[in-house]
């Protein structure tokens, strides 16, 4: 019995699904535009934490250390610093490894390599690069720092230098944050209502039909449920097309994207979160067909 | 079976569409309403089909009052009567066969039943060979013998007809008055709105006249007298 009726609906769901083509297709292709949206924003969301991350994790604070400072001094220092929950990674540098370092970094300038061989001796400093978490907690660090026991073996902390430039970065950063997350869900709200309102069209235009289906003695479940499936057909099939377009989409934006963000492969961020996407696409779409289906045909079933 | 006690229905108070109507139709009857335009012939309808509800009075269906059955079982009430339009009312996205189909559906009859009961009744009024056709394929007499068969598809105790012949030629208009007829012979009680005065005169069945919202005539073999 229950079988037959859910045969029946499915039935007459498809049924007003692919006959009433013209505004099936409407509401497919704004559906489609919807998710395309609604995807887009994911992956300007993906690029931008990337771009953050990236900003960060190119931001560190030396401290440069004494030439008079123990070695078990040192490794104290490091594994105290590393045990911070701010810090994301405290790495030492020998006095050798930052002249190895400065050499290889400035082995086009003979000028440069010349003063060093004129001074004679090493003189750069060893020192443990820190970098942290968020660019925000590098105050708390070079806190630390300036009290810690060990405070007397540290030459200096370049942080003080660098400090304007890394408050500035934190402000964008988290300013960018905000921007992204309200950009996102201003659009994502136009999108869905622009979606809502199509959906809400195509069942006014049966607003006649459901009268006759009322008169006929149908119950309200049973006049809802072609439209209701009608909705998610519309989703469902809008998210494999939005899936579909989005392979070749990736592919081509990758290549010009890369100019700009090498590190970033678009392509590939999609096929790595492709069960996400779909998931969201799916969730997105079937779920904004059943909810304007059943808040539009609601208006028509009050008599 | 129907019955209609002291019913006044007024939309504004200066809009009154029925003013203290009474009259009763017996199981097996076939009753014309008869009036000009506005007269208050589909609201009377409206009323026994529970779409409009009375701002005074009663409308009793079988003991029961049709403004006081509460919505989730109005289908049922809906199911016991057929109803036939001036403007058809089909479903244009559903072919000739599926609309009657339909009705049975709503009624969870098996498909076994359905393809049984709805050849039979496209047999009887004539459209065997159109079952496959959407409305808009359809002339309006072959539109209004698809409503006819919707209507009597679940053998319902009443047909309801508003203006069923209002669209259609003086051939088409015999047609369907004689196939309401024959749904009558067969036990079925027939109420029919019209102002189509030849058909009123030549079905010679009890007459209720309707002018300004008022019962002014109730006569059993009654003519079309305005």
């Amino acid at each position: 019995m229950f079988g037959a009726a859910l045969k029946r609906v499915m039935r007459s769901g498809w049924e007003k699904f692919s006959r009433d083509t013209s505004s099936s297709s409407a509401a497919l292709l704004v559906m489609v535009i919807v998710l395309f949206i609604v995807t887009s924003l994911f992956f300007l969301q993906g690029i931008g934490s990337f771009l953050i991350t990236s900003l960060q994790e190119s931001v560190d604070v030396s401290t440069f250390l004494k030439d008079s400072a123990q070695e078990e001094e040192i490794v104290e220092l490091k594994q105290s610093l590393a045990s911070l929950p701010e810090v994301k990674e405290a790495v030492y540098v020998s006095k050798e490894e930052a002249l190895a370092q400065f050499t290889e970094r400035h082995k086009e300038d003979q000028i440069i390599l010349d003063s060093l061989d004129a001074i004679g001796q090493n003189p750069l400093l060893a020192s443990i690069n820190i970098k942290a978490w968020d660019t925000a907690s590098f105050g708390t660090i070079t806190g630390f720092l300036e009290t810690t026991p060990l405070a007397s073996i540290v030459q200096n902390v370049d942080f003080h230098e660098r400090a304007p430039i890394i408050a500035r970065l934190s402000s964008i950063t988290s300013g960018v944050r905000t921007a992204m997350l309200a950009g996102s869900i201003f659009a994502g709200l136009i999108a869905v209502l622009v979606a809502f309102n199509t959906i809400r069209l195509t069942i006014y235009s049966s607003k006649e039909e459901i009268e006759v289906m009322r008169l006929v003695g149908a119950s309200n479940m049973f006049i809802r449920s072609p439209f209701l499936l009608q909705g998610i057909i519309v989703g469902a099939l809008a998210s494999m097309i939005t899936f579909i377009l989005l392979v070749p989409f990736t592919l081509f934006l990758s290549s010009k994207l890369e100019t700009f963000i090498p590190q970033f492969n678009l392509f590939e961020y999609f096929m790595s979160n492709f069960l996400v996407i779909l998931s969201l696409q799916l969730f997105v779409g079937i779920g904004l067909g059943i909810l304007s289906s059943l808040i539009a045909i609601r208006r028509y079933l009050k008599v | 079976m129907i019955s209609f006690q002291k019913v006044t229905k007024a939309y504004s108070p200066s809009s009154i569409a029925l003013s203290d109507v009474s009259f009763e139709v017996k199981q097996g009857e076939f009753v014309s309403l008869v009036g000009k335009s506005g007269a208050g012939k589909t609201t009377l309808l409206k009323l026994l089909l529970a779409e409009e509800r009375p701002t005074q009075g009663n409308v009793f269906f079988e003991d029961q009052d049709v403004a006081r059955i509460p919505s989730s079982l109005l289908p049922h009430l809906r199911r016991k009567i057929g109803t036939v339009f001036q403007d058809y009312k089909l479903l244009h996205s559903k072919t000739a066969y599926e609309n009657i189909a339909y009705v049975m559906e709503v009624m969870g009859a098996t498909d076994a039943e359905i393809e049984r009961d709805v050849a039979g009744v496209l047999e009887i009024v004539g459209l065997l060979n159109r079952s496959h056709h959407y409305p808009m394929q359809l002339s309006g007499g072959e539109k209004q013998r698809v409503a006819i068969a919707r209507a009597l598809i679940h053998r319902p105790e009443v047909i309801v007809a508003d203006e069923p012949t209002g669209n259609l030629d003086p051939y088409h208009t015999a047609d369907i008055i004689r196939l309401l007829v024959k749904i009558n012979e067969l036990g079925t009680t027939v109420i029919l709105a019209t102002h189509n005065k030849e058909v009123i005169n030549h079905l010679g069945k009890r007459v209720i006249t309707l002018e300004q919202g008022k019962v002014v005539r109730d006569e059993e073999r009654g003519k079309f007298i305005l």
